[in-house]
């Protein structure tokens, strides 16, 4: 039977399982949308479309399985492009479906168009532009195999009005077959051998872990790796959770905002093993200080990510998951007494520390108290600052895909619509966003999506009355001229907000409402946010100023 | 130091912006790029000549290969290879010096494709080397017009063909400390 593109569209999009799509109408896309409507798949309508490229970009690191998006032409596909950057710097599987002008006046500027092909073609993955209605389904097809396998990452689709009118005989591709694209995943055997030896001799070694662990489902396998050879394990931000942060092993987070012991691990060990890692500058310190007396192991699925920054040793190409498991069967615990008693002195003499004094409310208590009231396994999205770092540091993350945030772009206004993507992805456990005030101010007007859907997210806003990491770098390098980042005079009552939106608001100002407030948000079973009115300047701690070595400090008193 | 890299891609829209893109967006500098079509028509190679030390040659190939489109790559700088270029030179001519410049351009086995009273254009084809030479030559008669078409090169010995697999992390693996050269099967 012949169906229009539009039928073809909706019917892939039920050929690759999709639970959910996040997006927003618009002239050209209308086709699409009305045979949405009674499709049977689940919409989520958003009220901006950064918000939508957000909810699906949550979704897929909460599930692992490709977020979609759909929206309009013009102005709705140059929203999703923030979105896009954040997932394609963070290696996520997105599929954007973009509306766009008819084929026949596309480059007339016409009304709402955009060149999206040309605009998203450095922060997707790949693109297409749907010239022929027959191509559709593959494209389709193509899409999700390509936003899913290899280093994951966002596939943006261009679909004009005339092509989703035209019709073709509908028939979804049961293979995909793509010349230019062919992903290692087996490691090659004689650079696995080779690292086993490496690993087998090492006297301080050190496993550096990335997000690719994660991405690759490979955080069992990495367990049992490390506690097989007993090397202990530091992660990035976007690798917490793949190795259980209160294990003896666990370094915890290393980099800028990093604990002393792993950086002073790092800058110490004979042999780094990075897994699903890409030396980010984040990371590294000064490149050319780092790990100064380090042989590199590096695994990784992307050719391109080995020696990029950091010329490695023993580069193994493929998936975590496999090359692990080949290791794992070649090594035994490692006779290394000496090197983790000297870790086990750094962890005693620098452990990560707050004030705990007085009334007032300090971020670091609330992330702390969240992690125990949720047993440290709730999902937890965040903004990008200093109450992100503080969740890094403070929740000890335990499971894999439970830390959701924005690493590699650093985009404020992720934490809040990405965890409504986290919770209809995984309704079933407890969704977390720690928000900053700055950041909760960019994506804030999805609460009114959180209602409507009843989504019970528990957003957190930690109101420093400050974009705060902006004022913690301005306090110690710009003599505390606090150009641009205060926001306190103009910050609502973000309680009151939420109640006039339907959620849940309470105001938090005194240390001991923290624990009865977050009480009362788990008992809740809508959206519910807490304002928490936090310590105004306070800093994170450790931290390594750009431009230094790992283990040049930098701590409070 | 100049590159000769070879890239097989799928012959079909945006992909030449695709490339061209790469390049800039992670500051990469090409001197000439020259694309067509292949034996093959759902196939185009390009040949890319851009400047850059080993690690930037080998994120170059590295990004290229990572490209949807791109079908394989191939480093032919320490290849046994043919390179050509094409050039138009327009030069200014008259009467009294005519036959100066053609005396250089049969020397060079250039063709002289037009003359008028003022200037005679001349086309050549050759490796780098032999079109610098005869610029040199030409310029001091005066040089109206220049268009080169950019080097277009093959490998002597192996063929960049769509057998075998895009590209061979394992051969790449194996001499990690070395750039990557042409993907031998
Ligand atoms: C979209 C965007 N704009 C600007 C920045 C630069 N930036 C980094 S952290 C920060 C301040 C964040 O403030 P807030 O969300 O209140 O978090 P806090 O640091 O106070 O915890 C800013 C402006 C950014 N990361 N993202």
């Amino acid at each position: 039977m012949e169906l229009t593109g539009a039928q073809i569209m909706v019917e892939s999009l039920k050929q690759e399982k999709v639970e959910a799509i996040f997006g927003l109408p618009g002239g050209v896309i209308l086709p699409t949308f009305d045979v949405l409507y009674d499709s049977g798949l689940r919409f989520i309508l958003v009220r901006h479309e950064q918000g939508a490229s957000h909810m699906a970009d949550g979704y897929a690191r909460a599930t692992g399985r490709p977020g979609v998006c759909m929206v309009t032409s013009g102005p709705g596909a140059t929203n999703t492009v923030t979105g896009l950057a954040t997932a394609y710097m963070d290696s996520v599987p997105m599929v954007c479906i973009t509306g766009q002008v008819a084929t026949t006046v596309i480059g007339s500027d016409a009304f709402q168009e955009a060149d999206t092909i040309g605009i998203t073609r450095s922060v997707t993955k790949h693109n297409y532009l749907v010239k022929e209605v027959r191509d559709l389904a593959r494209i389709v097809k193509e899409a999700f195999y390509i936003a899913s396998t290899g280093r994951p990452g966002p596939v943006l689709i261009d679909f004009p009005v005339d092509v989703s009118r035209a019709k073709t005989e509908f028939v979804y591709p049961k293979e995909v077959s793509i010349r230019g694209y062919k992903p290692t995943l087996a490691g090659h055997p004689k650079q696995i051998e080779k690292a086993a030896e490496m690993i087998l001799e090492a006297k301080r070694p050190v496993l550096y872990v990335g997000g690719g662990c994660i991405a690759s489902g490979a955080a069992a396998e990495l367990t049992e790796f490390a506690r097989k050879t007993g090397i202990p394990v530091t992660t990035t931000v976007l690798g917490l959770g793949s190795f259980p942060e209160t294990d003896p092993l666990s370094l915890r987070m290393l980099g800028m905002h990093g604990t002393h012991y792993a950086n002073y691990s790092v800058q110490g060990s004979d042999l780094l093993i990075a897994v699903g890692a890409r030396f980010d500058d984040r990371v590294t310190g000064k490149v050319s200080l780092f790990a100064p007396k380090a042989r590199i192991i590096h695994i990784d699925i992307d050719p391109s990510s080995i020696s990029k920054t950091i010329p490695v040793h023993c580069p193994i190409v493929g998936d975590v998951k496999h090359i692990l498991r080949a290791l794992t069967g070649r090594v035994k615990k490692l006779e290394i007494g000496e090197w983790t008693a000297q870790i086990e002195e750094w962890k005693k003499k620098h452990p990560l520390k707050y004030d705990p004094s007085g009334d007032v409310v300090r971020q670091q208590y609330v992330i702390d108290k969240i992690g125990e009231l949720t047993n440290h396994e709730a999902v937890v999205t965040t903004g990008v600052g200093q109450h992100q770092m503080w969740t890094a540091q403070w929740y000890r993350f335990q499971n894999p895909r439970s830390m959701i945030t924005s690493g590699g772009l650093g985009t404020m206004g992720y934490g809040f619509p990405a965890a409504i993507g986290a919770k209809i992805g995984r309704p079933k456990e407890t969704v977390f966003c720690i928000d900053g005030d700055g950041s909760f101010q960019m994506t804030l007007t999805e609460l009114a999506t959180a209602v409507y859907y009843k989504i019970p997210v528990k957003v957190v806003i930690m109101d420093n009355a400050h974009h705060g990491m902006v004022r913690q770098w301005q306090e110690l390098f710009y003599n505390r001229r606090y150009s641009g980042s205060e926001l306190g005079p103009s910050n609502p009552d973000f309680s009151k907000l939420a109640q006039a939106y339907g959620a849940l608001g309470i105001r938090v100002e005194k240390k001991a409402e923290v624990v009865p407030a977050l009480e009362k948000a788990l008992q809740c079973d809508g959206p519910v946010v807490l304002h928490m009115v936090v310590a105004k300047e306070d800093n994170v701690y450790p931290m390594v100023p750009t431009g230094h070595a790992l283990d040049q400090v930098m701590d409070m008193a | 130091m100049k590159h000769t890299i070879s890239v097989l891609v799928e012959n079909h829209f945006g992909v030449l912006a695709h490339v061209a893109g790469l390049f800039s967006a992670r500051g990469f500098n090409i001197d000439s790029l020259a694309v067509g079509e292949t034996e093959d028509p759902t196939v185009s190679r390009m040949t890319i000549i851009a400047q850059g030390d080993d690690r930037t040659i080998e994120q170059i190939t590295k990004q290229l290969n990572k490209l949807i489109d791109v079908i394989k790559v191939q480093d032919l700088t320490e290849e046994e290879k043919i390179s050509r270029e094409l050039v138009l030179i327009k030069a200014q001519t008259g009467a009294q010096n005519r036959s100066e410049v053609l005396q250089i351009v049969n020397t060079f086995r250039a063709k002289v494709v037009d003359v008028n009273p003022h200037s005679i254009t001349v086309e050549v084809t050759g490796n780098e080397e032999k079109i610098d030479a005869i610029l040199e030559l030409l310029r001091p008669f005066g040089i109206k017009e220049v268009v080169r078409t950019g080097t277009i090169a093959l490998s002597r010995k192996s063929e960049l063909n769509l057998k075998g697999p895009k590209e061979a992390p394992e051969a790449k693996v194996e001499k990690p400390e070395k750039k990557i050269t042409g993907k031998k099967k």
